[in-house]
């Protein structure tokens, strides 16, 4: 637990534990003058994390890629998120589905991973040592939505050309209306990598913020004599235990949202409406 | 009024937000159920659209969120 001494004005008055304080990033193993091209490229904590994230998946998918005939428990648990994604593209954008499943299949492995090793709770087993959430960081998250962004612009335009305009003018739109609606739907079109980020980073970000608000609940009641302790530390205590398995559904769900609308959009940009 | 307090208040408000988007959550979820258990056969092929909606509600009540966050820690 960090307390904060710098007692920052802008954080409200009197708490002692900042909630924020864990999503600082920090450079590791003395890499914070690294330099490229005039840019600081530190070895950060989030740097760090996506590199164990992506470790942890390229395990855990190499050790299903046996192909046996009669599949192991391994080959198993990875053969289900695949066919997973697979029948998430087939129902909903067809058989032109069927090629963005690498990209998807990463995107989604790669968010679950994340949103799930964040919530490791390392300190129980090495005094010091903290998970690092990287998808509670905007950057992070708004480049994965910005790849995802690009394939459908680029899927499109090279598809359809021009004619992909035709995305923002439904079928059927009387014509009063047409530059009305087109700015309406350019506007949400170009809502979507904004919208698509920013759900991933928050409902990480509360979460985190909600359990660290929790825990200082302990600490400044004990803190404030044994009566108020044991008066209030139990159900905060209870709340943590039940907030992190709700946690670890919204892991799986945000991940999977992600890959959802991804789909979505792709498809938008496949077959127009 | 002071400058601290105003923005404290205001984020306060946006937490309002907040627990509407728990209300429309909750309905999005709460009307699944319900016409899932009236036809049960429909209800697997419908559970994309469910997680669309539940998207959907879903950013409104994090952008409440978000409102507040910048209130305390930006602005």
């Amino acid at each position: 637990m960090q307390f904060d001494e710098r007692r920052d004005l802008t954080v409200a008055g009197e708490a002692k534990v900042d909630p924020m304080h864990q999503f600082t990033i920090e450079p590791l193993f003395g890499s914070q003058d690294w330099q490229l091209a005039g840019y600081n490229i530190a070895f950060t904590n989030s740097a760090l994390w996506m590199a164990i994230a992506a470790v942890a998946l390229w395990v855990f998918v190499a050790g299903g890629m046996r192909r046996q005939l009669v599949p192991g428990r391994w080959q198993m648990a990875v053969e289900t998120f695949t066919g997973f994604i697979d029948n998430l593209l087939a129902a909903n954008i067809g058989p032109a589905g069927r090629k963005y499943v690498p990209y998807v299949f990463s995107l989604f492995m790669f968010i679950l991973f994340a949103n799930l090793l964040g919530l490791l709770p390392l300190p129980l087993a090495i005094v010091g040592v903290h998970a690092f959430t990287f998808t509670s960081h905007f950057t992070i998250t708004g480049i994965l939505a910005i790849m995802s962004f690009s394939i459908v612009l680029v899927v499109g335009f090279w598809k359809h050309g021009f004619h992909f305009f035709s995305l923002f003018v439904p079928h059927g739109t009387p014509v009063v209306m047409i530059p009305l609606i087109f700015l309406i739907e350019l506007f949400s079109f170009l809502m979507r990598p904004f919208s698509l980020g920013l759900r991933l980073f928050v409902a990480m970000m509360a979460g985190h913020v909600l359990l660290e608000i929790l825990a200082s609940f302990i600490i400044d009641s004990s803190n404030a004599g044994l009566g108020w302790g044991l008066l209030i530390s139990p159900p905060s205590f209870l709340l943590m235990v039940a907030i992190c398995a709700l946690e670890v559904l919204v892991a799986g769900i945000q991940a999977y949202v992600f890959a959802l609308l991804t789909a979505l959009y792709i498809n938008d940009a496949e077959h127009l409406h | 009024m002071e400058m601290e307090a105003a923005k404290l208040i205001g984020a306060g408000l946006a937490a309002i937000g907040a627990g509407l988007a728990a209300i429309g959550v909750g309905n999005v979820f709460g009307s699944f159920l319900e016409s899932a258990l009236r036809n049960p056969g429909a209800a697997d092929g419908q559970q994309g659209r469910l997680f669309i909606g539940f998207a959907a509600a879903e950013l409104l009540g994090l952008l409440a969120f978000l409102v507040a966050v910048i209130l305390i820690f930006v602005a």
